[in-house]
């Protein structure tokens, strides 16, 4: 296959040459990219979450009973459910009658209608959810379901804002911020929930030192 | 077609009005939750634009470092990174990854660079089957058509126009409730991502310091291209290329708000390289390809500043002359006052079939006041005009200037040219004495010629 690096490299080389001085990287403080509506330290960080992500369409939750009730009021009978939340969720949800799989099949996505999976945190200034590939069981099992559970259970990954979430990337070959439900506007501006991705987005925290 | 009437004027003339409506109305949403959103959360967010233009304008004057440090962190993080000089050899690197896969069904999210190779076409063409993913891009593809927008690529459609197409390409039966045509969209997509064995982005943003890719959807469409097949090809424009992780966030908030009135797009993705081998899906091979495609000599110019453009949309929704054309009205693929500076310099050789675009401008300077990362577009589109000028390049809506020059550099000639010029006030439109002006007259209407009465003021001034 025909790789075209030095021709390309050579070109933004010359490109360059004729520059004079050239413009410098100017350093500043990240918190000049914080929204004023960031309270930061004034209020706690969930709090904050909870107000933001509810602002997005997105639906914070604290106890598993709330979550029980929201599938069972929508109709959402039959999921899957990360095994490493069995426990904790999972085994709630089917002693109150719903359907749960521990297992992910790729063959019939469209059978879960509700997906449950860890979040690998939150960012309190935008309302975000944060996956990352190692704590997200499945990809798919995070998008294709109609609801779409991210469980927060280490409460240490509240992160106040965008900065912060972006200093905490991490090692993971892919993060994902999801922000909301999926979502267009295409036709004529109209807003519609649940394109591609999950039309419920919820966010339920547990465990300790909640 | 007279002389001072550009091809712009044209389209815009002739556009129908069910279309410009629909442009408008959009635009005008557009313009006020932007203004609002940043308003709310910032003030004035002017600090933080020429902030985001300096850092881009540092990263293009140092591309050639930039773009080896992101090419060696990806590397590192086990993509495998190629270059393309051309849209050609783009096209024909993206098949020959896809070949040596064995991969006939691509799922493709929005990128503008794609368009801007024509590689639908192109792999359809050589047996692939590519399929637009994000919903306006979607009814374009069904359509035959080409976005009209960056960031809306279907501003020009109305929700009947979209029902009528659905119907004809057999994806039920006329309904015209945007719920319906997008859950409609949903399952016929889902399939396609299903049965997918590779999946095309673009990209927003590249960190030079760590590799990662940041891809940005509402619809999630490239989420699901990145989690139903195990191949993930990028195209990304070279000046793409940021400098630190840090800076991901400077340009993210103003993204967002920029183009769609949101805090963040809502799926922010940041891809460092291939799925971990713990991870169930996902694509198991990644490969950026860095395009050229005439930007080296963009970045040689001196109209290098345009290489800034995040494709946040926001200069298309507040000019005044996008408004009334669409983006089909500038004849290439970007449209708006950042294309009328790109596409006639992307175009390389070809910059006098794009010379007049330039001239599409009132100059208003909106398109600045509302760039987030500061681009003077207007400076930029005067450059244009008189490097058409300078090259000797006609086009429509430039009026003899030769007269004026004589008139304005002999102080006698003005003199007399200005006074009897007050014969212009009783003149029919038919007798004015130059052709464009009845043109521009026709449609217009001139305040009463009081030439001269600027000498005299100073004149007295003098005495006095």
């Amino acid at each position: 296959m025909k790789n075209d690096e030095d021709t390309v490299k050579l070109a933004v080389k010359e490109a360059l040459l004729g520059l004079g001085e050239r413009a410098v990287l100017p350093e500043y403080d990240s918190a000049l990219l914080l929204s004023a509506r960031h309270k930061g330290s004034e209020q706690d960080g969930w709090t904050e979450f909870a107000e933001n992500f509810s602002a997005v369409s997105g639906k914070p939750m604290q106890e598993v009973t709330d979550l029980v009730e929201f599938l069972k009021e929508g109709g959402f009978g039959k999921g899957y459910c990360d095994p490493e939340l069995k426990q904790a969720v999972g085994e709630v949800l089917v002693e109150a009658g719903l359907q749960v799989s521990y297992e992910f099949d790729h063959q019939r996505v469209d059978d879960y209608v509700f997906g449950i999976t860890k979040a690998s945190g939150v960012i309190a200034e935008s309302g975000t959810v944060i996956l990352n590939d190692e704590d997200t069981v499945d990809r798919l099992a995070a998008l294709a379901p109609w609801v779409h559970v991210a469980v927060l259970t280490d409460q240490k990954k509240v992160f106040a804002n965008i900065p912060q979430a972006i200093e905490n990337l991490g090692g993971s070959s892919n993060v994902i911020w999801v922000t909301g439900p999926s979502k267009t506007a295409d036709i004529e501006g109209i807003l519609i929930e649940g394109v591609h991705g999950p039309g419920v987005q919820i966010c339920l925290r547990i465990g300790e030192g909640k | 077609m007279s002389k001072s009437v550009q091809p712009i004027d044209v389209f815009a003339r002739d556009l129908p009005r069910e279309t410009r409506d629909a442009v408008l109305s959009s635009v005008m949403t557009r313009v006020a939750g932007r203004k609002a959103k940043l308003e709310e959360d910032y003030g004035d967010p002017d600090a933080l634009r020429r902030l985001a233009g300096e850092v881009k304008q540092h990263t293009l004057e140092h591309l050639d470092e930039y773009l080896e440090q992101a090419e060696a962190a990806l590397l590192k993080n086990g993509a495998k990174v190629h270059f393309a000089s051309t849209a050609e050899d783009a096209r024909e690197q993206v098949l020959a990854i896809l070949n040596e896969n064995g991969s006939k069904r691509v799922v493709k999210s929005k990128s503008m660079v794609t368009e801007e190779i024509h590689l639908n076409d192109y792999l359809e063409k050589n047996g692939v089957e590519c399929v637009e993913t994000d919903l306006g891009e979607f009814i374009i593809q069904i359509d035959e058509d080409t976005p009209s927008h960056i960031v809306q690529p279907i501003i020009h459609k109305n929700r009947r126009q979209v029902a009528e197409s659905f119907e004809e390409h057999g994806l039920g039966e006329y309904n015209d409730d945007p719920q319906t045509i997008t859950r409609r969209a949903r399952k016929h997509l889902r399939e396609k991502y299903l049965q997918s064995d590779a999946g095309m982005t673009g990209a927003n943003f590249v960190s030079a310091e760590s590799g990662r890719l940041v891809v940005v959807t509402n619809e999630g469409n490239a989420r699901f291209g990145m989690a139903a097949n195990g191949l993930h090809i990028a195209l990304v424009g070279i000046e793409k290329v940021v400098p630190r992780d840090k800076d991901l966030g400077l340009f993210l908030n103003l993204l967002g708000r920029s183009a769609t009135a949101q805090q963040l797009t809502v799926y922010t993705q940041f891809i460092k390289g291939p799925r971990s081998a713990e991870q169930p899906s996902g694509p198991e091979q990644m490969h950026v390809i860095f395009l050229d495609n005439g930007r080296s000599k963009v970045l040689a110019s001196k109209e290098r500043d345009i290489l800034r453009c995040i494709r946040c949309g926001a200069c298309l929704n507040v000019c005044p002359v996008y408004r009334q054309t669409s983006g089909h009205g500038y004849r290439a693929v970007y449209g708006g006052p950042v294309g009328a500076v790109l596409s006639p310099l992307l175009a390389g050789d070809d910059f006098p079939k794009y010379a007049d675009l330039p001239k599409a401008s009132s100059l208003c300077g909106a398109c600045n006041e509302v760039c987030p990362v500061n681009i003077p577009i207007p400076e930029l589109l005067l450059r244009l005009r008189s490097r058409a000028n300078q090259e000797g390049i006609k086009s429509a809506g430039s009026p003899p200037m030769a007269p004026f020059a004589k008139l304005a550099t002999s102080p006698k000639l003005w003199r007399t040219a200005m006074t009897a010029s007050k014969a212009m006030n009783h003149l029919p439109i038919t007798m004015m004495p130059v052709k464009p002006l009845q043109a521009w007259l026709k449609i217009r209407t001139l305040p009463k010629w009081s030439g001269g009465e600027f000498r005299r003021w100073m004149k007295e001034r003098g005495r006095n």
